[in-house]
């Protein structure tokens, strides 16, 4: 037997969601949130409809959630959209490249075939692609280093390296 | 329940293609269009059209195989690409088979109203089973349309050759493409043992390293995991687990979480107790709002005595897995005696991505979006639980993040159904990772005893062990929400055919090896990667090196004098050659300073009749810290023929990572009432720095039959450490995982 408490369907419906601004990939969006603080994975996912960021463990451990927030490499499952500044610039693994125009990294990864489930690689382009632009020239000890931070579970680690270090010798 | 499929459900095109209620918005059945920018976008090729049935019984051709009216061919697999690349490679076997291009097959997955049920993804069996059956059916497909073409010619089937989707003639003066002769109708035929598959002489796919065919969208973040899957009308539901195992529910305040907005409903059923809510975040929200009142639970062991706990489980039968000579009368008389116990922490899964599942019952039929490696059998447990028929409930899988073994999936799948079915919508749940790391079932806990007799030159003369494991093999594992909910579900243990890998490779005169089954272990029990060849061949092949070093002989050496078998030699050999191995016993004379090297080699034949794997460790071991670093993993495999080397490489490296991971690091805690490693801070796995490289060779066999890839060499990691630590250090470490804690302990006791 089933015991079910229901809220009444008007109480749900009347919440009032508060609208929020976002340039994502580039494009003004707006968004309308129950609660400001949000994480910015969950608003990227269920309301833009991105697949790129990840929920992994929604505890910034392991990297799956990572974007860019004005370049810099951020865990979207940690990142409240209430934090976030106008005009603050986010990018997704969508908005980093696409088929038509790749990312080197993205070109990289695929050329090495550096994946096996996939779900952690989001992260590890991510992660990846800011590290670059701070250091574009990195040997294999800071790449590792780089991602030390970045959980994969299917063991692609020496082919992610070798993608990134691809990478680098092409940018 | 019935263990037989033998439905044929009606399937039409819109049913499909999504209309019909089946699947929509951001999801389609059509992996290849739809993920692999490879294949050409085309239309759903392959599929038959309206009005059709679709058989999926294993004895037909039709239940794996149809040709489209534009010529496509679709597969259909029951064995699903767990993110260890098989659709590749099963897409391959079945091209070659109707020399077709790649881009010309499509391969649907672990759809229980499209695909047969050729079992459960597990055991390295994908290829092995899964895709001989599939090439079985393509060459019996492929005589047929021989055979139709023969009849049109008149002349012999022998005369004609497949080419690019058409029957040709010798002189190519005749031509008939398949869709004209068999496109959108079946083939109706049973799969014929004798239709003789392509010579592998012959191959232009199978063999080759092909590109994964799933890369590319994974990359670009187009492609569409289980997690990314949203049906109209859904809404997003979480659980709330009870905070001991056993604990009952007592009572639930929801006044705080129903006050939160967007929430829709708290729903309970006896001890299983969730949320649901029109957003992911809101219903995360709601879960963390419920205020529950749990009553005491059923208690776990004290994990300091773990050990003693599975010694004092109560045994309830022996396997007795090999008895050659008289061990025990041998062993009492024998010029030395050696024995050690080894033992095998509890592991859990470890996906990245937790568990998720959509479930969405509609006039009385329940539509489970999953991605669980077994999807007939969830099937069948889900139609048991909810008590609606079998062939009222169709399970599609949708891979996820990497799953290892019998993870969380299927239990979010048992979650979804019963939010479902209390809010008659299609509800989505989406586990924590405190869900998944606190409620997946775990691979139990190993404890093994063994012994050997030695003459006085140091050759074995007698080899006893015994394994103390749970019983039960690989059947159904209970559900999670139906043992809370107190609806029908499995009451025995499957832990995995665990018993595997407890007899030896090696010729010895008296061996005799029992796997004593037991009544009971602390958490429920599955599989999880290499399951008991895993912990069993560690115990072996660490304690063949304590015999080999107890006779000073080199440890390779040892092993080869008493290796019957000339494949398994080969790949010994050649991991020595590969690894530079220099013979000498173990430990290693030399070894002074802080930080000592060391090297250890392991070999296994999978389940003593398949894959072969050799594998060399070379390690640095910090004596002060206790830290062990694996710098290199050397290993040799022959798993017979080949379908996708790149991709077997890929298999390897990430199961010898993963291994390496879990014998260094890794182990469930828990207190008295609850596991407490619940993330990655407590349950930490190799980071990028502490990463191996790892050197491989492949031996293909072309001509002979493809084995397993993808666990087998699990089986020799925490040996070859093992046996690499005591070369470097001359201590023994026999507790995995190898925490710096055990080695320091090992070191000062050495």
């Amino acid at each position: 037997m089933t015991e079910v408490s229901k809220v009444e369907a008007s109480k749900a419906e009347a919440s009032k969601a508060r609208p929020v601004s976002l340039d994502v990939n580039g494009r003004a969006v707006r968004v309308g949130l129950d609660d400001p603080d949000t994480p910015l994975l969950y608003v990227l996912r269920d309301d833009l409809g991105l697949h790129g960021p990840r929920f992994g463990c929604g505890l910034g451990q392991c990297g799956s959630c990572t974007v860019h927030i004005d370049g810099a490499a951020v865990r979207s499952c940690i990142t409240p959209v209430s934090s976030l500044k106008a005009g603050q610039k986010i990018v997704t693994l969508e908005g980093l490249g696409t088929e038509e125009a790749p990312h080197p990294l993205q070109t990289a990864f695929i050329a090495e075939q550096a994946a096996q489930c996939g779900y952690c690689i989001n992260g590890m382009i991510m992660q990846s692609a800011a590290f670059l632009t701070e250091s574009p020239k990195p040997d294999e000890a800071a790449i590792r280093q780089a991602l030390a931070n970045n959980l994969c579970r299917c063991g692609t680690h020496a082919r992610i390296v070798r993608a990134v270090q691809r990478a680098a010798s092409a940018l | 329940m019935s263990s037989m499929i033998s439905d044929t459900p009606a399937l039409s095109r819109r049913a499909l293609l999504g209309g019909a209620g089946a699947l929509v918005v951001g999801f389609s059945l059509r992996p290849a269009a739809a993920q692999a920018p490879a294949a050409p976008a085309a239309t759903p090729a392959g599929l038959p059209t309206a009005g059709l049935t679709k058989p999926v019984n294993v004895d037909e051709v039709d239940a794996y195989l149809t040709i489209g009216a534009d010529g496509r061919v679709t597969v259909y697999s029951g064995k699903v690409d767990l993110g260890t690349g098989v659709r590749t490679a099963l897409t391959q076997m079945a091209a070659e088979e109707l020399d077709l291009p790649l881009a010309a097959v499509t391969l649907i997955q672990g759809d229980t109203g499209l695909t047969p049920d050729q079992g459960p993804t597990y055991g390295s069996l994908s290829i092995q089973n899964g895709g001989a059956q599939i090439r079985q059916a393509a060459a019996t497909a492929r005589k047929a349309l021989l055979g139709m073409a023969a009849e049109r010619f008149g002349v012999a089937p022998e005369t004609l050759r497949l080419a690019d989707g058409s029957v040709v003639g010798a002189d190519n003066d005749q031509k008939i493409a398949f869709a004209e002769l068999i496109g959108d109708r079946l083939f109706d035929l049973k799969v014929d043992k004798a239709a003789k598959p392509k010579d592998p002489a012959l191959y232009t796919l199978v063999g080759r390293s092909v590109a994964r065919l799933d890369i590319p969208a994974k990359i670009f973040g187009t492609f569409t995991y289980m997690q990314d899957v949203r049906v109209p009308g859904m809404v997003h539901g979480r659980v709330v687990r009870p905070p001991a195992l056993g604990a009952t529910l007592e009572s639930v305040d929801d006044s705080r979480a129903l006050a939160l907005p967007g929430v829709i409903r708290v729903v309970r059923e006896g001890n299983f107790l969730g949320v649901i809510a029109k957003t992911e975040w809101g219903a995360i929200r709601a879960a963390d709002a419920l205020e529950a009142r749990w009553s005491a639970g059923t208690g776990l062991p004290e994990q300091a005595k773990l050990w003693d706990h599975v010694r004092a489980t109560r045994v309830t039968k022996e396997d007795v897995t090999s008895n050659v000579g008289a061990a025990d009368a041998t062993l009492a008389k024998t010029a030395r005696t050696l024995s050690a116990t080894y033992d095998f922490a509890i592991h859990t899964h470890g996906s990245i991505g937790p568990s998720c599942a959509i479930a969405e019952i509609k006039d009385g039929a329940l539509t489970c979006w999953t991605a669980s490696q077994m999807t007939h059998a969830l099937r069948r447990q889900l139609a048991a639980m909810t008590a609606i028929p079998t062939d009222k409930v169709r399970c599609l899988y949708v891979e996820g993040s990497g799953c290892y073994g019998r993870n969380g999936h299927e239990d979010a799948a048992a979650d979804a159904t019963l939010l479902a079915r209390a809010v008659g919508r299609p509800v989505r749940v989406q586990w924590s990772r405190a869900d998944e790391h606190g409620w997946d079932p775990k691979g139990p806990p190993t404890l093994i005893d063994l012994k050997a007799g030695l003459d006085a030159d140091g050759k074995v003369l007698a080899w006893t062990s015994q394994f103390l494991i749970p019983e039960g093999s690989a059947g159904n594992v209970p559900l999670v929400a139906a043992d809370l909910a107190g609806l029908p579900h499995e009451t025995t243990m499957s832990p995995g055919n665990i018993i595997h890998n407890s007899a030896i490779p090696y010729t010895l005169p008296n061996v005799r090896t029992v796997c004593r089954r037991l009544a009971d272990t602390p958490f429920r029990p599955s599989w999880i990667r290499t399951p008991g060849r895993m912990q069993n061949t560690f115990a072996n092949e660490a304690f063949f090196d304590e015999c080999a070093a107890a006779a000073g002989r080199d440890p390779a050496e040892a092993r080869l004098a008493v290796l019957d078998d000339p494949r398994g030699a080969e790949v010994l050999r050649r991991v020595m050659t590969l690894a530079k191995w220099e013979a000498r016993p173990s430990p290693k004379a030399d070894s002074q300073g802080d930080v000592v090297r060391g090297r250890g080699i392991s070999y296994v034949r999978y389940e003593l009749y398949r894959t072969y794997v050799a594998g060399v460790a070379e390690v640095e071991v910090d004596r002060r810290s206790g830290a062990i670093r694996v710098a290199r993993f050397f290993v040799v495999q022959d798993c017979g023929q080949i379908i996708n080397p790149d991709g077997v490489r890929n298999q390897l490296e990430g199961n010898i990572l993963q291994t390496v991971s879990r014998t260094l690091k890794e182990e469930v805690t828990f207190d008295r009432a609850q596991v407490t490693s619940l993330d990655w801070a407590t349950y930490p796995i190799l980071t990028f720095p502490e990463a191996p490289e790892i050197v491989m060779e492949l031996i293909d066999r072309p001509g002979e039959k493809p084995w397993g890839a993808g666990e087998p060499s699990a089986a020799i990691v925490s040996s070859a450490i093992s046996n690499a630590v005591f070369d470097a250090t001359g201590a023994r470490l026999r507790s995995v995982p190898f925490t710096p804690a055990k080695v320091q302990a090992s070191l000062s006791a050495t």
